[in-house]
């Protein structure tokens, strides 16, 4: 059972949840930038939540089935076609042998993702699936999905044709306000210039990839020369020496000697990596027991969101 | 020792300022002794010269409780706790063929390429960090006759094995990549191997010293040089 990759897209990479436990061999955790779009892709064809999916950056991606397949694409809009027809993301899909498969380029957001029932087979390196390019880790060999590649998927048996009702499902924006729990060099960073990062707009720059998105707005300089390399968490605000903040995401280098300010909540990283270059952000400084409490709070939420079935 | 916040499920706990072999070895005791305790709580351990991050799942456990568990195993950690790691040898090439670097760092530090071949081998070093890039292990301390900035200009392609140095600290490149570091020679012994059982040959922790070899052993032991 496979799809044949008749063109990759910009950016197509097999993901399952992540690489965790490998820092001590400096491996990152990659996994989906925006995993709450990649699980209900999983959710919506009754997979198992670490199944294997695509994740498909800027879209432009066409498929062959050269089997059936049940399939269901989520996360940033994009418009879908299958021999032509146009359809919906969020839902159960039937892709017919012989049928070519046609994600557009996104229009709101920039990560969608394609989940096949049953996920997609891969090898696990390390204990995943997920790619990491800059490490040459997982997915097929190392690397995005290329034209010719062929993705397998077990044969099971189908769902029911299921949707993610249309007020139920996430929506994307231009803008994110990014909540941040302040921590790691904070003291090192002056009172005004942090008030300053906290009252700003910050812009998306165009050096924005899966390791960091660099954003551009007022600088914020940090007193201390020199420090030790030290472990980077997911979302960890880090600001080289010409103070224009880098947050760090998936695959961010495990260790590094920049100066950081806290760490963005893992929940509005997603946020952040459906945005584009020339989106904007603010901050918001929350405590780590409010950061707490909203992660544990959305994560009820998540699964409070119901998949049900297409009405007639 | 100094715990900090490190995001909304992670805590950095700072043992010193300064790195020191007696302080990496803290670190590795109290990731190992945090390890159990833990359990399905941790997510991710990332050990560094003189800190160690917590990564831990916000929906079984939060900072306080991780904190004060990190505080418990520091208390506990003892003298014995100092072990000295495993002693692992590298051997290296050393030569100006093999290291392009060689020369020109003798002229800045006004020795010997023999000389700087010496001081580097003769001396144990200490598995301070991983990072940078997968089996990027950084060993340190670099004696101070040899110690040598980076690269104004990085190099777009250090070839896997290159030995190197960068200030005070030095190692193994384990994949071909960019990089600024100071070549002084080349290893056949592979840093990295993804399809290994064991894919490195050090973890942070181990001791290291590096030994000289002849060209042809290098090249017998699959080394190249171009």
């Amino acid at each position: 059972m496979s799809l044949l990759v008749k063109q990759p897209g910009l950016l197509s990479l097999l993901h399952d949840r992540g690489r965790f436990g490998q820092a001590k061999l400096g491996l990152t955790a990659g996994g989906p930038a925006d995993p709450l779009a990649a699980n209900l892709a999983n959710r919506l064809l009754a997979n198992d939540a670490n199944a294997t999916l695509l994740e498909v950056s800027f879209g432009g991606l066409l498929l062959l089935a050269q089997q059936d397949a049940q399939i269901a694409i989520t996360g940033a809009k994009l418009p879908i076609t299958i021999d032509g027809q146009a359809k919906d993301q969020w839902r159960v899909l039937t892709l017919r042998r012989g049928e070519t498969l046609e994600l557009g380029f996104s229009e709101l957001g920039c990560r969608s993702y394609l989940a096949v029932r049953g996920g997609f087979s891969v090898k696990p390196t390390f204990g995943s699936t997920s790619t990491v390019v800059r490490e040459g880790i997982g997915g097929l060999n190392g690397g995005k999905l290329g034209a010719g590649d062929v993705l397998d998927f077990p044969k099971l048996e189908p769902v029911d044709f299921c949707w993610l009702p249309p007020q139920q499902r996430p929506t994307y924006h231009k803008q994110a306000i990014l909540r941040v729990v302040l921590g790691y060099q904070v003291d090192d960073f002056s009172s005004l210039d942090q008030q300053r990062f906290f009252s700003s707009e910050y812009q998306v720059s165009d050096r924005c990839d899966r390791m960091g998105y660099r954003l551009d707005g007022p600088p914020i300089p940090c007193s201390r020369t020199g420090m030790l390399s030290e472990g980077i968490t997911l979302g960890a605000i880090q600001v080289p020496a010409d103070g224009q903040p880098i947050v760090l995401l998936h695959d961010r280098q495990t260790i590094g000697g920049y100066p950081k300010l806290g760490a963005v909540l893992s929940i509005d990283c997603s946020s952040l990596a459906q945005l584009r270059p020339g989106n904007s952000v603010h901050f918001l400084a929350v405590t780590p027991e409010d950061a707490h409490n909203a992660v544990n709070l959305a994560h009820v939420f998540e699964r409070s969101r119901r998949i049900e079935a297409v009405p007639r | 020792m100094k715990l900090q916040s490190a995001g909304e499920s992670a805590i950095i706990a700072y043992l010193s300022e300064t790195s020191s072999p007696e302080v990496s070895a803290q670190v590795q005791a109290l990731g190992k002794a945090l390890r159990p305790e833990m359990g399905t709580t941790l997510i991710d351990l990332t050990p560094s010269y003189a800190s160690l991050l917590i990564s831990f799942d916000p929906l079984q456990t939060d900072h306080f409780q991780v904190g004060e568990l990190t505080r418990a195993c520091f208390a506990d950690l003892d003298a014995q706790t100092l072990s000295s790691g495993r002693l692992i040898e590298i051997p290296v090439f050393y030569h100006p063929d093999a290291g392009e670097d060689l020369l020109d760092l003798g002229q800045a530090k006004g020795l010997a390429w023999e000389k700087i071949v010496a001081i580097h081998s003769e001396q144990e070093y200490r598995v301070y960090a991983i990072g940078f890039a997968p089996g990027f292990a950084y060993l340190g301390d670099v004696d101070e006759r040899i110690a040598a900035p980076r690269r104004k200009t990085p190099r777009q392609r250090v070839p896997r094995g290159a030995v190197a140095i960068a200030d005070r600290q030095t190692a193994v490149y384990p994949a071909e990549s960019p990089g600024g570091w100071n070549l002084i020679g080349r290893s056949p012994l592979k840093m990295f191997d993804p399809g290994a059982p064991e894919p490195m040959p050090v973890v942070v922790g181990d001791r290291v010293r590096f030994r000289p070899m002849k060209r042809e052993d290098f090249l017998n032991a699959g080394g190249t040089l171009r």
